[in-house]
């Protein structure tokens, strides 16, 4: 008993530098699991981010080169701000990122893994390879593919083979219909992903739950709505999140196919372009920072709406044992 | 609601499920489908649900051919192994699930639910998510979900397999009082053979997709057919032992090299002129012959384990005879001690080693 008492009082005597480093050594044991992970995000993540924030408050560009530059601290953004493609390219970049979102990387993929899910195994199986291929298509040829699937006739395939046999007339499809094209080449590539996680995530539902729901009266639709789909919501909010964020940074096959022609300027390629491919030679590396870094907020702001969305919380289950 | 299976059969490619099952199943029976792991019970009632479709033979609800019949018009309700409790939604909306998918009135939904709530105790936990409920609780919610429709036929999987020792005897007990309230046709899977005996009107015994027997618990205890049955109901185990019966002296006798047994002639005589045969013995028609009482067999204990109620005494009668019996632990029998049994030799069984038939009843 008075062992007990006076380890007590020798608790509550020390001082509070002491109690923050016994705190620390018992929290050693997981900083050291988590070390690896948080060197690799330091490394690739916040050093750049960091830069991209340090020289979107510069005006470094060609002309100034790595030597002459000059801290112009938020000029970079006032200037995006009063730029007048600003808006547009915003509205595009929106536009684009949720139509591609809602009809193929969240909801194609969603669709294919519940169809290939309720079919036989095997179907299901060699279905989903089809989706996977314009993933695995290297994207120069891919886009390459579209260009000539809108092409005019005689080469374009849709103007050959289906508008000229009905007597239509024919066209450039690519700067009539742009969004429709950026929005199908995206939406056929990015549609796999989700895919293949929501396959996933449906068949590891225990089989009990889909069986039980037959039983309690659901007709097939009726299970997906109240049973499948509640019981993918992580899956459904981790696509989404990382789609949004993969769409709104990527630009590559935007680039390939119209290079932000006909009105299909997008942020990232905005971004890009001017920092890094700009045609009078001029690399604007402040501005095109700036630009990066509004990018990298309106992404941060995504994320925690559709946390917020989703209830995240509620989503993550109290572990119930808290210490070994 | 009766139940018909008519040469029911299930596939999975070369894996035969159930093969060529008939059972008849009167309303408001209480039927236990018992057998070993894997041999089928699962798939039989998932088809009688109409979650796996037959591959040939026929479900007959009432003498109508259901085969084609989507599980949401069966009107049945089931009862998983897991529970299967949406996790997503809590106790209450479990409950009335099947109510909201018949598009019931919500005000009805409450009166259903709070009935069936305060029928397996479950009132206070309505707000509960599946999660923060012990199996028991969970247990309830998964039968009060599977009543609340009021179903035509239970089906039942292995309800009790994942609760504690205790609260499966209290469990059992209620589903039994339960079921002979409501009246409903239920058909009970197990791989325990003592849930089946106390619970069922009628065990039908599988092995290996077949059905092995169909009565009640007191014939299948008394009256087992083949030794697969003899086998398996009845705890502990039946004692079976390698014997010839021959007549002697107006007597039949079973016998071995290590022992001479004279058995009840009515038994006897059917077993006997048959070369080899299995005998067997249940341990609790073994006992202790009393100092003064004559012995059937004498034996020298091998192992004592101590059940609390009783010792489950394995005896070794000659060189290589075992016998299970029970004995009084205040006796306190040693491993070595010698001891003298009385066998109740007028139920004994006797069964053909080629074809596990029972000669006895056939
Ligand atoms: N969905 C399935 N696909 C393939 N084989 C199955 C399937 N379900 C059950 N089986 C097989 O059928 C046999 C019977 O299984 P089951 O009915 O679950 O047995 P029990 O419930 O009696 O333990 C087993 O050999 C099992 O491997
Ligand atoms: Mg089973």
């Amino acid at each position: 008993m008075a062992v007990i008492e006076a380890e007590r009082v020798a608790v509550e005597a020390r001082p509070w530098w002491r109690r923050a480093w016994e705190n620390l050594r018992s929290a050693s044991g997981a900083l050291l699991f988590m070390s690896p992970a948080t060197l690799l995000v330091v490394v690739f993540f916040f050093i750049p981010v960091v830069l991209i924030i340090g020289i979107s408050m510069t005006n470094m560009s060609t002309a100034t080169g790595f030597q002459n530059w000059k801290w112009v601290y938020l000029e970079n953004y006032r200037r995006i701000l009063k730029h007048p493609n600003t808006l547009q390219v915003l509205r595009n970049t929106l536009m684009y990122v949720a139509l591609t979102l809602a009809f193929f990387n969240v909801g194609m993929a969603l669709v294919i893994a519940l169809i290939t899910t309720h079919i036989p195994r095997r179907a299901g199986l060699l279905y989903r390879a089809l989706w996977l291929l314009p993933r695995l298509t290297p994207s120069v040829v891919y886009v390459m593919m579209w260009k000539y699937m809108a092409a005019d006739a005689p080469y374009g395939i849709i103007n050959r083979h289906i508008l000229q046999p009905l007597g239509l007339a024919t066209t450039n499809l690519l700067p009539i219909y742009p969004w429709v094209f950026v929005i199908l080449v995206n939406g056929f590539i990015g549609a796999s992903f989700g895919m293949v996680i929501f396959t996933s995530a449906i068949e590891s539902i225990p089989r009990e739950y889909l069986m039980a729901a037959l039983v309690d009266g659901c007709t097939p639709w009726q299970r997906i709505r109240h049973v499948i789909l509640p019981l993918i919501r992580w899956p459904l909010l981790f696509v989404t999140t990382y789609q949004t964020l993969s769409l709104l940074t990527s630009f590559e096959q935007i680039l390939l196919l119209t290079e932000g022609q006909f009105g299909t300027m997008v942020w990232s390629l905005w971004a890009y372009e001017r920092a890094l491919s700009n045609y009078w030679g001029n690399f604007q590396w402040g501005f095109g920072a700036a630009l990066a870094t509004v990018l990298v907020l309106i992404g941060i702001v995504m994320a925690v709406v559709y946390m917020r969305y989703f209830q995240f919380e509620a989503l993550i289950q109290e572990p119930k044992i808290e210490t070994l | 609601m009766e139940v018909h299976l008519e040469h029911l059969t299930k596939r999975w490619g070369k894996v035969v499920a159930v093969d060529d099952l008939n059972l008849e199943i009167r309303s408001g029976e209480f039927v236990a489908l018992l057998g070993p792991s894997g041999c089928g019970k699962t798939t039989t009632l998932l088809m009688i649900a109409g979650i796996y479709k037959p591959t040939s033979g026929y479900i007959r609800f009432d003498g109508r051919v259901v085969n084609k019949v989507p599980p949401k018009d069966r009107n049945v309700g089931m009862v998983f192994q897991s529970y299967a409790l949406y996790p997503h939604m809590t106790v209450y909306e479990n409950l009335t699930f099947p109510l909201k998918l018949k598009k019931v009135p919500e005000e009805e939904q409450r009166r259903k639910a709070r009935r069936i709530a305060e029928m397996m105790g479950i009132g206070h936990l309505l707000d509960r998510y599946p999660a923060q409920l012990s199996g028991g609780q969970q247990q309830r919610v998964a039968l009060g979900r599977a009543l609340i429709k009021e179903p035509a036929l239970l089906l039942f999987d292995e309800p009790l397999s994942n609760l504690d020792a205790r609260l499966r005897l209290t469990m059992r007990a209620e589903i039994k009082r339960l079921q002979m309230e409501l009246g409903i046709t239920s058909i009970y899977v197990t791989h325990d053979q003592v849930e089946a005996m106390t619970l069922a009107d009628r065990i039908a015994v599988m092995r290996e997709g077949r059905l092995q027997a169909f009565a009640t618990p007191e014939e299948l205890y008394e009256r087992p057919r083949t030794l697969f049955v003899a086998g398996f109901i009845g705890n502990p185990p039946m004692n079976f032992t390698q014997v010839e019966v021959i007549q002697q002296d107006g007597q039949y006798l079973a016998v071995n090299p290590d022992m001479r047994l004279a058995v009840d002639p009515d038994r006897g005589s059917r077993a006997a002129g048959r070369g080899r045969v299995i005998m067997g013995i249940r341990p609790e028609h073994i006992t202790l012959a009393r100092d003064g009482e004559p012995a059937h067999l004498e034996a020298e204990v091998y192992l004592v384990e101590p059940l609390g109620r009783d010792d489950l005494i394995n005896a070794r009668v000659g060189k290589e005879t075992h016998l299970h019996f029970l004995a009084d632990p205040a006796l306190k029998l040693r491993i070595g001690d010698r001891v003298r049994l009385r066998v109740d030799t007028s139920r004994v069984q006797f069964f053909d080693p080629e074809t596990e038939q029972s000669l006895l009843w056939s």
